[in-house]
């Protein structure tokens, strides 16, 4: 059996999961910020130590990391210049020009990544269609080029007016920069994302430039450190998109590695939801500071083509820079453990986004922490236990707890500590649901009876009580759950997705060039999964991205697979998720096709059975008393560890594991399963 | 709702109405035809009781619906009361004085029942690009030119469309697809709202909306009247002069601060114009309360209880309560600019947190030639805060947004040759005003085009405050060098290209006091000459 490496990189925590012939050997370390390769090594000596594995042993090393994501918000990328259409300087800056917070009028926007003096206009231009307007000055560039060297700039983004339509220009200066600048990295708006709307796609590219030396220096060093201690494995890297790419074309778009690990979590519950035959699924994966949910049908994640990084109003649509690349569309909610609760000026319970985080944390870490978090209410609620958090390592302080709740949400509404404790809690878990319904209206999805996946530290407390809220009725924790993510980069598959803006009208659509169009796609998507992919069969998937004509917003459809009358049956399609999501078409109206895109991927893994934790040998279980807005009730407590599987056991009670604790309410019922699996349902 | 108590509850319930009517408005902008509503998020969305009360409103859109689409469901209860109505019934109008103040304007108004009894109304409005007449534009004389009017009727009958009327809408519009499209849209948005509310009351079994609606309305007003009740009691004044359609055009404001609220007077101000910028009532309510709302309760959300301490008033037959058959569809042109006056008595009442005058009404140019229109919005700068500069190139107090330059020539035959920062346009300050933008406009193969102007600032620019200096004011000319007007429809001869400069924020504060660093980065950027 083949031996594998995970490893994610989070903000805090380092995550390393050793895959030997299916038995997973885990570790967390500290992110180590200076060097991240520091910590990676030491959380590999120490999965390997655990296995008595050699480094020569690994076959496949999986990797993804926040520090994309990271240097983005704190800015700490390149320093980063820009070329772009003359007369168009300010595209960056200028932004959608719009206010995301319409009744502040002190408002911020993100502030450019790309400074005015370092935005460089160069004489060319193209026309919608990609006719040369003005030709490109080549003087201009190379006068640009003494004014990057001069500046010491380490990374150029090239993005000009309609170099979707044709790149020609832009090549042609990135030609140029390489000839005269070796070392400064060059990044094309037509390469890295060849769709129409500029800002978005100068934003894309800016972000890629700025990312992108950092990124080669980190990989570069890891490769070479694991490479000291004797380890050659290929390495592949994880994708915002849920897929795996190679270390190449991770260094060339860097941009489309944020948000590897959120990824890597959704790639989990897909993987659980294919084993198990669930059609419908909701991922929630809820840490300390947020919480995402990630809807997946038949197996595969919601994927989408726009993303926001560093939004200057946390979770505000709009306040931050837009990318576009392939991601798992999930959504993304200031709820965690150490969300802070307090009382709004309408006498309303209000719940994160700001959160204690590790430091000073909830009041009940005993930190330093005053004001009272999500997880201080879990523990007067009575669903955590305070002489056994996280496995007994840290004793939680309940009278921190009750005195912050109290100060903080009792005294202000009059309300017991009880109930406070009570509406906190019901406060944060009703934010999520608040967020899972719109999320789910936004495409389309209905939430009823779906199949709840939740993992993370702070999830498994508040799945089954937000899964009531959203109709569900069985919540399964997967084994390993607090490291998630990693453990789902073992289980994602290679792929990669390339797009076109390639505009067509459905009545002028030919067959024929729509087949060459997606051919030139298929060979650019073949030539970055060949080497990774090996024999492994290729799954291709197809979308066009559709409107009525006239509409400014498109919808993604899967394109039926070729043949003779492609235009009725996309025009079909399209029509059948236009309905689905709109509730009715408009009769007679022409449809258009606004870009195309195509992903090579394999087959995506499920977990092996081994991959679970053995259970079995019952024990005697504990006690605790849970308050449920109307009276508190005695319930057992139960190590997990120690479930014996097929045993149905019911609500109320809590199960206890290391990195978490599993609340089951009133009217669910709960087992494990010889999967190792944790699985709550409603008592039917 | 059993045994849980309503202080946790009701908050919850008033969330859940306030998710409802984003999504609302998210399906509307996800299924607009017309590029300001897609685009640029010229809409509104909310949820109303039976008593057509306003109970929320969705953020996203423009304060131009403000308070104006509410009363406007108050006409419609009027015109038809629940008890004559069906399910599957759905109401429009775009009458300017039933509703959002001029043609574009399009109201749709859907009762929501449950078990046979009407138990809410949802109601949307969006900007639809074309109704007719003389077209988008400031240049007509009465209403009567500006397009088709709806009066309050049925768009739907228990389900159906009303096929009569969309005949009507599509014989007098020259891009019936959108406007068909649009009114579709409006529809299925309420819709959508009313399947999320009934959604609702699965969740929790007993739910009385009118005693949900009663401890919102009462909560938000009680929470504006302690925030009014912490400002001194009296009246500041505060007037400004705006370029207007031939003449200028004074707007006078005297805000009262009284134990039942704000009054906002605008007694004094100029007379109707004999041109398409006047102000029907409503919209004048809209922007004038908007601007209270920046500085007083800014985070109480809309609805009955928080609207009704604010009482706009404006003489009847001026420009800002001007009356039928005005001419109104360039209303934006001066309902925009209200705030900058709101805002400079409000200047008066608390210092030291309200912004300088700035650029205030979009500049929404409306390009028209062989076979195309486009309506491509290019905002100036915003003045400077009492903390921070103004904002470069944004929308305030509209919330729309801007339209991608490579999308317009996509869908016309122009080019945008040039389009960014107008360096040295904010007012200098302690805090310096907003830049305005350069934004120059040819046609592809040299031919002729025509351009509809509704832009204001080109004689009155935005004043600085507090010693900070005014922005530079706007411009409107061809290359060739001769200037056009700030308003109406002129001709872009042949081969010839329109330049428009955008104007800047005023500037805030003592200029000699802004920070050395601050004067270094606006020079080494270019945002300020020298």
């Amino acid at each position: 059996m083949s031996t594998r490496l995970a490893v994610d990189i989070g903000g805090t925590f380092t995550d390393v999961v050793l895959d030997v012939g299916g038995v997973l050997h885990t570790t967390k370390v500290l992110t180590t910020y200076d060097d991240p390769a520091r910590g990676v090594m030491q959380g590999v000596a120490q999965v390997m130590d655990a296995a008595g594995v050699q480094p020569l042993e690994v076959r496949l090393m999986l990797h993804g990391t926040t520090l994309a994501t990271n240097a983005l918000i704190e800015r700490r990328g390149a320093h980063t210049a820009f070329l772009t259409t003359s007369g168009h300087r300010d595209v960056l800056e200028m932004a959608l020009e719009n206010r995301f917070e319409q009744y502040d009028v002190n408002v911020r926007r993100p502030e450019p990544l790309v400074p005015r003096h370092l935005r460089i206009p160069i004489r060319e231009r193209l026309a919608a269609n990609g006719d040369v307007l003005v030709p490109l000055d080549e003087s201009d560039v190379l006068e640009a080029a003494r004014q990057l060297e001069a500046a010491q700039v380490e990374s150029v983004a090239v993005g000009f007016l309609h170099a979707y339509a044709d790149p020609v220009h832009e090549d042609r200066v990135a030609e140029l920069l390489t000839a005269r600048l070796p070392g400064v990295a060059v990044t094309t708006s037509s390469a890295v994302c060849p769709e129409v709307r500029e800002y978005e796609r100068f934003s894309t590219a800016v972000a890629n430039a700025y990312v992108k030396p950092l990124m080669s220096r980190y990989l570069d060093s890891l490769q070479a450190q694991l490479t000291s201690i004797g380890m050659c494995a290929p390495i592949l890297l994880m994708s915002s998109g849920g897929g795996l790419t190679t270390l190449e074309a991770a260094k060339a778009f860097p941009i489309r590695l944020v948000e590897s690990g959120p990824a890597g979590g959704a790639q989990l519950a897909a993987a659980h939801a294919r084993r198990e035959a669930w059609d419908h699924v909701l991922s929630f994966d809820m840490g300390g500071t947020t919480a995402k949910i990630c809807l997946i049908d038949h197996g595969m994640p919601q994927l989408s083509r726009s993303f926001e990084i560093d939004r200057v109003y946390r979770f505000k649509k709009g306040s931050g820079l837009p990318v576009r690349i392939p991601v798992v569309e999930m959504v993304e909610i200031g709820a965690g453990g150490g969300s802070l609760a307090q009382v709004d000026r309408l006498d309303r319970i209000a719940v994160g986004p700001e959160s204690a985080g590790s430091e000073p944390g909830p009041a009940c870490y005993g930190l330093g922490g005053e004001r009272p978090a999500v997880t201080d209410a879990d523990l007067l609620l009575g669903k955590l236990r305070a002489e056994v958090f996280a496995g007994g390592t840290m004793t939680l302080d309940a009278e921190r707890a009750e005195s912050a709740v109290r100060r903080a949400v009792a005294q202000p509404l009059g309300l017991s500590t009880d109930d406070a404790a009570w509406g906190v809690s019901e406060t944060v878990d009703e934010n999520m649901a608040l967020a899972a319904r719109a999320h789910a209206s936004e495409w389309g999805r209905s939430l009823d009876n779906r199949t709840m996946i939740a993992f993370g530290g702070a999830a498994p407390l508040h799945a089954a009580n937000l899964a009531g809220k959203l109709r569900m009725s069985r919540v399964v924790v997967p084994p390993h759950a607090g490291v998630g993510s990693a453990v789902g980069f073992l289980l994602a598959p290679i792929s990669f997705e390339v797009v076109r803006s390639e505009h067509v009208d459905l009545r002028s659509l030919h067959d024929n060039d729509v087949a060459v169009l997606l051919e030139h796609m298929r060979r650019e998507a073949r030539a970055v999964v060949a080497d990774a992919a090996g024999d492994a069969a290729l799954v291709e998937c197809v979308r066009a991205y559709m409107r009525y004509v006239g509409q400014g917003f498109e919808v993604a459809v899967d394109v039926p697979a070729s043949g003779e009358g492609l235009a009725g049956a996309l025009r079909d399609a399209f029509e059948a998720v236009y309905r689905k999501l709109y509730g009715q078409v408009i009769p007679g109206q022409p449809v258009e096709v606004l870009s195309w895109t195509l992903s090579l991927a394999t087959a995506a893994s499920t977990p092996a059975e081994a991959m679970s934790t053995p259970t079995g040998g019952g024990g005697e279980p504990g006690r605790t008393r849970i308050y449920d807005g109307r009276q508190r009730r005695e319930a057992p407590v139960y190590q997990r560890a120690l479930l014996v599987p097929g045993i149905r056991y019911s609500g109320p009670a809590l199960v206890e594991e290391v990195q978490t604790t599993t609340v089951v309410p009133v009217g669910w019922e709960f087992h494990a399963d010889l999967r190792g699996q944790l699985i709550l349902e409603v008592h039917s | 709702m059993g045994e849980i108590d309503r202080r946790i509850s009701y908050p919850l319930l008033w969330n859940r109405l306030l998710a409802i009517v984003e999504e609302q408005a998210q399906v509307l902008m996800r299924t607009a035809f017309s590029t300001v509503v897609r685009e640029a998020g010229d809409l509104s969305a909310g949820v109303f009781d039976t008593r057509g009360r306003m109970l929320a409103q969705a953020v996203t859109g423009t304060p131009g619906h403000v308070n104006s689409m509410a009363e406007a469901v108050v006409h419609f209860l009027d015109a038809y009361p629940l008890r004559t109505l069906v399910p599957g019934d759905v109401l429009v109008t775009n009458d300017p004085w039933l509703a959002t103040g001029h043609l574009n304007d399009f109201t749709v108004v859907t009762p929501v029942f449950r078990e046979g009894v009407c138990v809410a109304v949802f109601a949307s409005t969006s900007h639809i690009a074309d109704v007719g007449g003389r077209g988008f534009g400031a240049d007509a004389r009465e209403v009567y030119e500006e397009g088709l009017r709806l009066p309050i009727m049925h768009l739907f009958r228990a389900g159906e469309v009303d096929q009569t009327l969309m005949q009507i809408v599509r014989a007098n519009v020259r891009d019936p697809v959108t406007a068909e499209g649009d009114l579709y849209s409006l529809a299925a948005c309420n819709y959508a709202g009313a399947q999320a509310l009934l959604a609702l009351y699965d969740d929790f079994p007993g739910l009385d909306l009118d005693d949900v609606g009663g401890y919102i309305i009462d909560t938000s007003k009680d929470a504006m009247l302690a925030e009014i009740d912490s400002l001194p009691r009296g009246s500041w004044r505060y007037a400004m002069t705006i370029d207007g359609y031939d003449a200028p055009l004074a707007l006078c404001c005297r805000l009262s601060v009284t134990e039942a609220g704000i009054v906002l007077d605008f007694d004094g101000s100029a007379a109707a114009s004999a041109y398409g910028i006047n102000v029907p009532m409503a919209y004048t309510t809209a922007y004038a309360s908007f601007a209270v709302r920046c500085i007083v309760g800014s985070d109480v959300p809309n609805n009955a209880g928080s609207l009704s301490v604010i009482e706009v008033r404006a003489p009847q037959g001026s420009v800002l309560n001007a009356l039928p058959p005005c001419a109104v569809s360039a209303r934006h042109s001066v309902g925009q600019m209200l705030p900058d006056v709101v805002l400079g008595c409000l200047d008066q009442v608390l210092p030291d947190r309200v912004p300088a005058e700035g650029a205030s009404c979009i500049w929404n140019p409306v390009f028209l030639g062989d076979g195309f229109v486009i309506n491509p919005i290019y905002n100036g700068g915003t003045g400077a805060r009492a903390d921070s500069d103004g904002l470069n190139t944004t929308a305030f107090p509209s919330g729309v947004r801007t339209t991608s330059t490579e999308v317009n020539e996509l869908t016309s035959p122009l080019v945008i040759w040039r389009r960014e920062l107008r360096e040295g346009s904010g007012g200098e300050g302690r805090y310096r005003g907003g830049l305005g933008q350069v934004v120059e406009v040819g046609h592809r193969h040299g031919g002729v085009f025509e351009v509809s102007k509704m832009f204001d600032r080109v004689h009155h620019p935005a004043r600085g405050r507090q010693g900070g200096g005014d922005g530079a004011a706007g411009s409107v000319h061809l290359k060739s060098g001769q200037p056009l007007l700030g308003k109406g429809r002129e001709t872009v001869p042949a081969g010839d290209v329109l330049v428009l400069h955008t104007p800047g924020g005023g500037g805030l504060g003592d200029p000699e006091q802004r920070p050395a660093e601050a004067q270094a980065s606006d020079r080494l950027g270019g945002y300020t000459p020298g």
